[in-house]
């Protein structure tokens, strides 16, 4: 009994490390797709964040340093998206494919050309990555029951960005249903015309939407190669991006159900690196693709509108062309 | 629109695609230089690699076949105003559709039945697999673009699945299936040629080439010659004119997303039949998205896909030259440039139009009169 109950803890606090850039990503672009501009280059801007934040903590030694550069890069990427949708009013869907390619190629090209290991970066030090916390009294309680797994597992040893990103879903929101700027950005996304004719900038408010998905996304990115892991390696996110983008429409474009897929979703990758070759009762031994693509099916079965309908934002993929 | 208006037909056809190509191009060489290599020694690296001895020929044309089969995939959906995006999967259960019959039928039948039977199956596969996102578009109304997303993932779990579990040849450690009986395997083109009596140096490039040649003939005169083809058109043109006209909308979205998987299910022919003689693991290795690059550059037409595949099987082909001669760069620079021309020529397409119209309507006025029936 004892053990299941600590295998289910351990699950789970998987399931919240697995998840973090997940939300973080998914939460992003959120922003974005309310606003009415589709992003699917969430896995290059993360991919490229990853990169960066990894590159610039192993020169410069400091995890923060390197927070800050995968923020800046995801932003510049985003901006660029914003440039061709916004600005010139490009197809969405090209600028996302063109971003995720660009990053792809671009990490390696300069990953083997600055560090020559192949595309990797140098393997960091303790002090250039965020480490996972241990809260105060953790290892003391471990032993007694129930209490102590569930704190020193599931509560405390995260890193600082997966109790932020838990902090972001609140605001996130907050920031969507009660702000001035979260009205705005959902009516810009279903009658941008309607926001235009009552003064405010259609361009300025898909700017900003755009940078704060560049914001998460680098946060996304950095945790991948600077907090999870110890360096980059080449194409490191591995899909990681597109099931963002999976989850922001299982959770029809909502900021806590998307939090929630976003968690089933990891839970689907903790429970299937587990599963590896183990038989289940009844079941035989459950192929790990299986669950594996799950997050996939799930998302075109709800798209096809069999389980519940999801909704997209009105004018999304839309140019919005102002009248002089 | 008041820049378009300005700008000569020769301009929008000619100037604008090569003007959006070069501004990628000059990036690219602004990527060379600042991991410190000579751009203009690199293009001449690149070019001498591509085609200056006879196996790279060999090699770049074999790419280029690739690249005209999910090229002209994602250039037919565009037409009917669809953006499939998802030729990668469809070329990797095409290539599945493509090893399936080869696996059964290479001891039994005759080698023309049974490659017959391959290329139909392959693109029989390649049109299943994007027929699921389109009647899901077409009936369902879920977005072609996410579903196609999906279903690439989908495809190579799938596959995964079948090589590690299913398909691997027995005994082997690697996940992929036993290798095909030499009927099953399509004629290298040195292979001809020696029979001709004329000595090529052998490279991966069979006759999968032709098959992609003629698919770029049926969909030229499929798009412009048939009233299938004109419907489609009407419709990635304006739809409610096309409804309006009665073109049964639904159907033709399921037509052109089930030609354009077919023709992504080819790279199977070419991959499988002509080069691994097995069913391998990852073996579109980037072609479908590359098909992206390459449609855009080819604005959509036969002969524009045609050249652009070309351009994007030399620069594979030399791209593996400059990086065995220029460390610093590697190979995955091609990836840099796909996703520059697709940023140039697609999503930031408009970008120079406004800045050439200011340069045509700075020319002297005689200069312009021919084009004075445009405005």
């Amino acid at each position: 009994m004892d053990d299941w109950f600590v295998f289910i803890v351990l699950i789970l606090s998987a399931t919240l490390r697995v998840a973090t850039p997940l939300i973080l990503c998914a939460l992003g672009a959120l922003f974005c797709e309310r606003s009415g501009l589709i992003d699917i280059g969430l896995e290059g801007k993360m991919l490229a964040a990853a990169f960066i934040s990894a590159a610039t903590a192993s020169v410069i030694g400091s995890a923060v340093t390197g927070l800050i550069a995968g923020i800046l890069i995801a932003q510049l990427l985003a901006l660029l998206h914003g440039f061709a949708c916004i600005t010139h009013r490009g197809n969405q869907v090209v600028s996302g494919v063109a971003i995720n390619i660009l990053a792809a190629g671009l990490t390696i090209v300069f990953g083997i050309a600055w560090f020559k290991q192949g595309g990797q970066t140098p393997s960091l030090p303790p002090e250039a990555r965020f480490m996972p916390i241990e809260w105060p009294g953790a290892s003391a309680l471990r032993n007694v029951r129930v209490v102590g797994p569930l704190y020193a597992n599931l509560v405390s040893g995260h890193n600082l960005i997966v109790y932020a990103t838990l902090l972001a879903v609140p605001l996130v929101q907050w920031i969507v249903k009660s702000t001035r700027f979260g009205l705005r950005l959902r009516a810009v996304g279903e009658a941008p015309l309607a926001v235009d004719a009552a003064g405010i900038s259609v361009t300025w408010l898909r700017y900003r939407a755009v940078l704060i998905c560049g914001l998460m996304t680098g946060i996304a990115g950095t945790y991948l190669s600077i907090a999870q892991n110890a360096a980059f390696s080449r194409d490191m996110t591995a899909g990681q991006g597109f099931i963002a983008l999976a989850a922001l429409i299982f959770g029809k474009w909502q900021p806590l159900p998307v939090f929630g897929s976003c968690l089933m979703f990891g839970l689907f990758d903790a429970v299937a690196v587990r599963l590896q070759g183990v038989h289940v009762a009844g079941l035989g031994e459950i192929p790990v693709q299986f669950i594996q693509v799950l997050p996939y099916v799930l998302t075109v079965v709800l798209l096809a509108g069999f389980i519940g309908s999801a909704v997209a934002p009105k004018a999304i993929g839309v140019p919005y062309e102002k009248e002089h | 629109m008041r820049g378009r208006r300005s700008l000569p037909r020769w301009a929008e056809i000619g100037l604008i695609p090569v003007v959006n190509v070069a501004i990628a191009f000059l990036f690219a060489a602004l990527v060379v230089l600042a991991i410190g290599a000579n751009p203009l020694a690199a293009v001449r690296i690149l070019i001498y690699g591509a085609f200056g001895y006879p196996d790279a020929i060999g090699y770049t044309l074999y790419y280029t076949t690739n690249f005209i089969f999910t090229g002209l995939a994602v250039a037919l959906a565009f037409h009917a105003g669809l953006f499939n995006i998802g030729g990668e999967g469809q070329a990797y259960i095409g290539g599945l559709g493509v090893g399936l019959v080869m696996l059964a039928f290479d001891t039994t039948l005759a080698a023309p039945l049974l490659i017959g039977l391959a290329i139909l199956t392959g693109a029989a596969f390649g049109a299943a697999w994007a027929a699921v996102p389109a009647y899901l578009q077409a009936y369902r109304g879920s977005h072609i673009v996410i579903t196609t997303i999906m279903f690439n993932f989908i495809a190579a779990a799938v596959m995964v699945y079948l090589l590690v579990n299913v398909l691997i040849a027995p005994g082997s450690m690697t996940p992929e299936t036993r290798e095909f009986a030499t009927t099953a395997q399509l004629p290298f083109i040195h292979e001809l040629l020696a029979l001709a009596g004329i000595t090529m140096a052998s490279s991966p490039l069979n006759v999968s080439i032709f098959l992609a040649l003629a698919c770029c003939v049926f969909v030229w005169a499929f798009l412009w010659h048939t009233p299938w083809g004109f419907e489609l058109r009407a419709v990635g043109h304006n739809i409610q004119v096309a409804a309006y006209a009665g073109i049964k909308l639904r159907r033709v979205t399921i037509l052109a997303m089930c030609l354009s998987g077919a023709l992504a299910g080819l790279v199977g022919v070419n991959e499988i039949a002509g080069v691994h003689h097995r069913i391998i693991l990852n073996f579109p290795a980037g072609y479908g998205f590359g098909g992206i690059a390459v449609a855009l550059m080819g604005r959509n037409h036969p002969v524009g896909v045609m050249l652009a595949s070309l351009l994007f099987g030399a620069l594979y082909q030399g791209g593996a030259e400059l990086a065995f001669e220029i460390p610093a760069i590697t190979k995955e620079m091609v990836v840099v440039i796909q996703g520059l021309v697709i940023l140039f020529s697609g999503a930031l397409a408009n970008m120079p139009r406004p800045w050439l119209a200011r340069l045509f309507s700075a020319l002297p006025r005689r200069a312009r009169t021919p084009v004075a029936g445009e405005a």
